[in-house]
């Protein structure tokens, strides 16, 4: 696999993640904050799939199943303490 | 040739990835948001996983990109419905550009009430509704 287009996908998805953070860090209200996580979640289960081609292992792949899985998880959760109207603190 | 083939996808994947970034950036308001970052996101990591089954062609790796793919879709939209449905309900406000609000005249966001516009008590139904613009216009979200 070519290395430069494996450092500018990686440059790409750098800079998405760090958008992301910003969006997360910054976002006025909570459910802004858990579309910015989802979003970062995402966007590493693809860094996991570069870098599964990086370096030829495919046993990687596992760890962007596990995240996908605990990212959609995290979301319900979310939205489920958001509707029944637990305390927050935007 | 299969070189090509990894190149263009996993561009195309992070190509998606970063608009959708962009768009969660740069967008005013919480649907405007998820507009951006549900469906290029989920595409994104869709792309960057067909390109490792194509980079691999092994038939163990073939199925966990396929089956990676396949579940990003199924939850994707889910967990984009449930949280907009809760981001509404909690009152984050919208863009005031906003055109279109069709929960508005259905939801009361002070008795948590969402009607259908199919309910049985016609009578009622006038009433409630009046109701609703009224204690619609004062919290002004």
């Amino acid at each position: 696999m070519s290395a430069y287009v494996i450092n500018l996908v990686y440059l790409m998805l750098s800079a998405a993640l760090l958008l992301g953070f910003i969006r997360l860090a910054k976002g006025p209200s909570l459910p802004d904050r858990v579309v910015a996580l989802e979003l970062v979640a995402s966007i590493v289960a693809g860094i996991v799939g570069v870098h599964a081609i990086d370096t030829g292992v495919a046993s990687f792949l596992d760890v962007a199943i596990v995240l996908a899985l605990t990212a959609f998880l995290a979301a319900i959760g979310f939205a489920r303490f958001l509707e029944r109207g637990g305390p927050r603190d935007d | 040739m299969t070189e090509i083939l990894v190149s263009a996808l996993l561009l195309m994947g992070a190509a998606l990835m970063l608009l959708a970034a962009i768009g969660i950036i740069r967008l005013p308001d919480l649907p405007t948001r998820m507009h951006a970052t549900t469906k290029s996101g989920a595409l994104g990591t869709a792309l960057i996983m067909i390109a490792v089954a194509f980079y691999f062609a092994e038939v163990a790796v073939v199925t966990r990109a396929l089956a990676i793919i396949a579940f990003i879709i199924l939850t994707a939209p889910v967990a984009a419905h449930v949280i907009g449905r809760a981001g509404y309900f909690v009152g984050v406000p919208l863009w005031e550009g906003t055109i279109k609000d069709d929960l508005k005249t259905s939801y009361d966001p002070e008795t948590h009430y969402l009607r259908s516009g199919f309910e049985e008590d016609a009578p009622k139904k006038p009433a409630a509704s009046k109701k609703t613009v009224k204690a619609k216009a004062k919290p002004k979200r």
